[in-house]
């Protein structure tokens, strides 16, 4: 099972990278490229992130289970694909409501990214919940745990925007993301179905 | 590298060889979107934006001399006035030292000008270093292009003139070489209007950006000169016959005799070249808001 959360945390790091990259894209055709609109982004993420993080440990107290955890990724996909077809009309929407590109990015960036991305931040310290089995231990775990998924931001943000840039239309690495969480949910809940425990740390 | 070398040898065709040995720089800033320097060797006065590489010249001008085109890219610029007649609005992005929007205001001083650059440390280089004067009908506007051009769509202005020049070397803005872009570029043209893009050669980019702008414009002329590696695409609404347009070069040749700007020769090859056979590979993916590597194609060989 140790590994199994590892997969999901990197996949859940890789794909909250790889999301913010493409948001860059998403949002430069309304709002150019500048520095300001990357500061939106990134305001974005982080915020969201955060807010993640307090909900999903708060959400780990009780029942901890392999298919909640499942249930997180399909949550995160589930309101990222959208992005696919809704982006357009709602950033079209904010560009007539706001003139400054500032703001503008600001709110386009808090209305398309900000529900997928606060969902994927609960995966960490869900890792950790279903991880730790002792408090000596606990320590070691979360670091574990930060440096895999963390890894996994490096690896999304280098692949995205090396190669999957380069190759695919924003729409398919969005199909691609998608697909990956829910390969992983899939993973999670077949294992929590069938039981197929090793022991945890 | 092949594209550095060759805007190197432009570069050495305008000053001479010896020049940059005793160039003097009279001003050196660090904005948010590129590093600015200003130089001056002899009496050629050139915008560089990126140190790094020596002569990576963007805009210069002749100080004693300071109507004198010394790029060809903006005399090449200019041919868009053989397209449109006695244009009303001309739009150009990109600032850089504002040689070609000054050229165009004091040609058609009744025509409104209407400039877009991004970085307003550019716009004040231009102004306190390239004689560079907004007017009443030379305006200028610190904004991303795309986010302006999207806003003008909005009001009522059209564009006899629209010259893209946004692309300074290092960083092509990505969100402007795009076929939405394009499209909502060429949405802002009157129904006679033209449109000239000063493009990149040497590099992977120079099929797919043809292939995008032929996506969206259709047939257009791929103006080149001689003396030059720059590329510009030209792409009227309504195409002037020869005789037309021979005929205009004759009357404004004069007019732009103080600018060094041979327009009728410029005539001659555009009439020339506008019947030659498309010299990119046709099948190059058109750049798109949804792929747009810009930089990642101009920095492989072609």
């Amino acid at each position: 099972m140790t590994y199994l959360i590892y997969l999901l945390a990197f996949t859940g790091g890789f794909v909250i990278m790889s999301l913010e990259l493409l948001g860059g894209r998403v949002l430069a055709p309304y709002f150019g490229s500048s520095i300001y609109v990357w500061g939106s982004i990134i305001t974005v993420f982080m915020l969201s992130l955060s807010l993640g993080y307090l909900i999903g440990g708060r959400w780990s107290i009780r029942n901890p289970s392999l298919m909640r955890f499942g249930g997180i990724f399909i949550v995160g996909a589930l309101l990222m694909y959208p992005l696919v077809s809704f982006a357009e009309p709602v950033m079209q929407w904010i560009f007539k409501s706001i003139s400054d590109p500032r703001y503008g990015s600001l709110a386009a960036s808090t209305f398309l990214f900000m529900a997928p991305t606060i969902i994927l931040g609960m995966i960490s310290p869900y890792s950790v919940r279903l991880l730790v089995v002792s408090i000596e231990r606990s320590g070691q775990v979360a670091g574990r745990l930060y440096f895999v998924s963390t890894l996994g931001s490096a690896l999304g943000t280098l692949i995205t925007s090396f190669y999957f840039v380069l190759h695919f239309e924003i729409n398919t690495i969005l199909l691609m993301l998608t697909l990956a969480l829910l390969s992983m949910s899939a993973l999670a809940i077949m294992c929590d179905k069938f039981g197929w425990y090793g022991d945890a740390e | 590298m092949k594209r550095i070398f060759l805007k190197y040898c432009i570069t050495m065709i305008c000053f001479g060889a010896a020049l940059p040995l005793s160039a003097k720089i009279l001003h050196e800033e660090r904005s948010l979107y590129s590093t600015i320097v200003v130089t001056q060797t002899g009496n050629t006065r050139c915008l560089q934006f990126d140190v790094r590489s020596e002569q990576r010249s963007q805009s210069c001008i002749d100080v004693r001399r300071p109507k004198q085109m010394v790029f060809s890219y903006t005399r090449m610029s200019i041919t868009s006035v053989l397209f449109a007649e006695a244009p009303k609005n001309i739009l150009v992005i990109g600032l850089g030292g504002g040689t070609l929007p000054t050229a165009f205001h004091a040609l058609l001083p009744q025509a409104r000008i209407d400039v877009v650059e991004i970085d307003p440390a550019v716009i004040s280089v231009a102004k306190s270093f390239f004689n560079f004067q907004p007017t009443s009908n030379l305006i200028v506007h610190a904004q991303d292009a795309r986010v302006w051009t999207k806003r003008a769509l909005l009001g009522p202005t059209r564009y006899d003139i629209i010259v893209l020049d946004a692309f300074n070397g290092e960083y092509i803005p990505e969100h402007l070489m795009t076929q939405e872009y394009l499209t909502e570029t060429k949405s802002l043209l009157t129904p006679t209007g033209v449109l000239l893009a000063n493009t990149f050669t040497g590099s992977n980019l120079y099929h797919n950006e043809s292939t995008t702008y032929a996506k969206v414009f259709g047939p257009f002329i791929n103006f080149r000169i001689p003396e030059s590696a720059n590329r510009m695409i030209v792409a009227p609404n309504i195409k002037p016959t020869d005789t037309q347009l021979k005929a205009r070069a004759a009357v404004w040749s004069d007019r732009l005799q103080p600018y060094g700007v041979p327009i009728v020769r410029f005539a001659r090859l555009l009439t020339k070249q506008r019947r030659e056979k498309p010299d990119w590979r046709q099948n190059a993916r058109v750049l798109t808001d949804q792929y747009a590597p810009a930089n990642l194609l101009q920095s492989g060989d072609e």
